[in-house]
């Protein structure tokens, strides 16, 4: 019952920036539980897309129909923006707090956020106190204490070497496989690989139009079997994603990248 | 202690320097006294002095809690509305660019000639005035863009937001605007004081100007060192607390 319809969907979207090139029109359905990674050069319109998506911007034209509630999406940013003046419990309790849940309440489950990250043990912590990766967990926990069903992240691990990289990818995989109902996820990333290993379909956004260039279907099921990475069908997806992402941008290098 | 070795070692050779210097040559006492006469019209005139080292300190203090109030008060107004910003910037740079001593004549009419030490408060302050108002509005308006997009989000109201993410951050800049307005407080009440010219004030401006008068050259310079030791009394206890909150905050 509570499955019925997409968990999200952009109809015929435009934004338009003055001074830039506009986005879109771009038409994207999103299902309950699905994993979308959105894959497109730099300036190809991939924050606004996901700030739409989260209700923070309305379209010049078009439609956004977003199913959960307010309170009910999650966002990580690129950084893990954690306010320093708190210790991490309560950051992670801040999105509870700002719904009118009782400060008790909000700690307890902000604490719980915490433990499913692996950060159980460091809920006095302040984020200064806190490696990258670890920052970035407390910012994933603040993401999740409300039991999103949509979770936006915003190139979330971009900062981070890829060892830690990969160890929180997995764990992504595991804190959306455990929680009921799944919720839906749009990881926007400019690594293929990332993006193949990460989400059941990826869309590619064209640097120049503005528009949707490709969606790909992505093989395997969720969460990665180990080994996966070297998986022919896997090593395959990303060829072919990197070659539609070439394609999306533009042939001659463009005045910004000199 | 270490760290003020050099500078101490500096000020003691200057002062050894200059008292050789005043006796070598003969200097006239009324021209430039030698450290040991000032070191005598300090402790002939401490009571006089340190009352009115009491007195600049506490209109010069009463000037920054009343810049404090007035232009955080105002900053935070206007923080709220764009085109209220839009509006106040510009009076609160022409008070800021409008020399002291030239609206001190006027301020002191308006205070009323029989109440010079408000005038005095009255000009401190609008010295005061702009770093604070500066200071607060810019913190309100730096903190993070993406956190301002989380509380969007989750639908914070504008209480909330103020409470739990603008003043937060605005603290920093807050405290860097004291630390300015502080020294300027005393550069106001001082001014302030010697444009007044009353005596009804009875702060240091006034004892310098008296002293100078009477060409009393070794009491100026006395009251000189006791304004320099109370700035920089004002300014490490701003610093101080400074450093308290930057160390809690992050």
């Amino acid at each position: 019952m509570a499955e019925a319809g997409p968990a999200a969907s952009l109809r015929g979207a435009v934004v338009r920036y003055p001074g830039r090139a506009p986005l879109g029109p771009v038409d994207l359905t999103l299902q309950p539980g699905e994993i979308l990674a959105l894959v497109g050069a730099s300036g190809a319109g991939k924050s606004t897309l996901l700030r739409l998506l989260a209700g923070l911007e309305t379209p010049s034209e078009g439609s956004v129909a977003i199913r959960p509630g307010r309170g009910r999406i999650g966002f990580v940013f690129q950084n893990p923006t954690l306010t320093p003046w708190a210790d991490i419990q309560a950051n992670a309790a801040l999105p509870l707090e700002l719904a009118g849940i009782n400060r008790e309440e909000a700690r307890r489950r902000a604490a719980a956020a915490l433990e499913a990250v692996g950060l159980g043990d460091r809920l006095t912590a302040r984020p200064r106190q806190l490696s990258g990766g670890m920052a970035m967990r407390a910012s994933l926990a603040r993401a999740l204490v409300t039991r999103p069903e949509l979770l936006l992240l915003d190139e979330p691990f971009a900062a981070l070497d890829s060892v830690t990289r990969r160890r929180l990818i997995d764990d992504l995989h595991r804190l959306w496989a455990d929680q009921s109902p799944r919720p839906a996820m749009v990881f926007v990333t400019h690594d293929v690989e990332e993006a193949v290993y990460l989400a059941h379909r990826a869309v590619v956004l064209d640097a120049a139009s503005g528009r949707v260039a490709v969606e790909r279907t992505l093989p395997g099921a969720l969460p990665r079997a180990k080994g996966w990475r070297s998986d022919p069908a896997c090593r395959s997806a990303v060829e072919g994603l990197a070659g539609d992402l070439a394609a999306s941008m533009p042939a001659v290098p463009h005045k910004a990248d000199r | 202690m270490t760290r003020f070795l050099p500078s101490l070692l500096l000020i003691a050779l200057v002062l050894a320097g200059w008292e050789i210097a005043c006796r070598a040559f003969a200097v006239p006492a009324y021209l430039l006294p030698p450290p040991s006469a000032v070191a005598v019209a300090l402790a002939e005139r401490a009571p006089l002095l340190l009352a009115s080292t009491a007195a600049t300190f506490w209109m010069a203090l009463q000037a920054l809690l009343v810049a404090f109030v007035l232009g955080g008060g105002l900053a935070l107004a206007v923080s709220l509305n764009r085109s209220a910003e839009q509006a106040v910037r510009p009076l609160a740079v022409a008070l800021q660019v409008t020399p002291v001593v030239a609206i001190a004549p006027l301020v002191i009419i308006w205070a009323g000639l029989d109440h010079a030490d408000r005038a005095v408060v009255a000009l401190a302050a609008a010295v005061a005035f702009f770093p604070l108002f500066s200071g607060v509005l810019t913190g309100l308006k730096s903190a993070d863009p993406d956190l301002e997009r989380l509380f969007d989000l989750y639908g914070a109201t504008p209480v909330q937001r103020l409470l739990r993410l603008r003043l937060p951050s605005a603290l920093p800049f807050v405290l860097e605007g004291l630390r300015v307005a502080a020294g300027l407080s005393v550069i106001g009440a001082v001014v302030a004081e010697f444009v007044s010219g009353s005596g009804a004030t009875q702060g240091l401006a006034w004892r310098l100007l008296e002293a100078g008068n009477r060409l009393r050259t070794a009491e100026m310079l006395a009251a000189l060192l006791c304004l320099m030791v109370m700035g920089l009394a004002l300014h490490a206890a701003v610093g101080a607390v400074e450093r308290a909150v930057r160390l809690r905050l992050s």
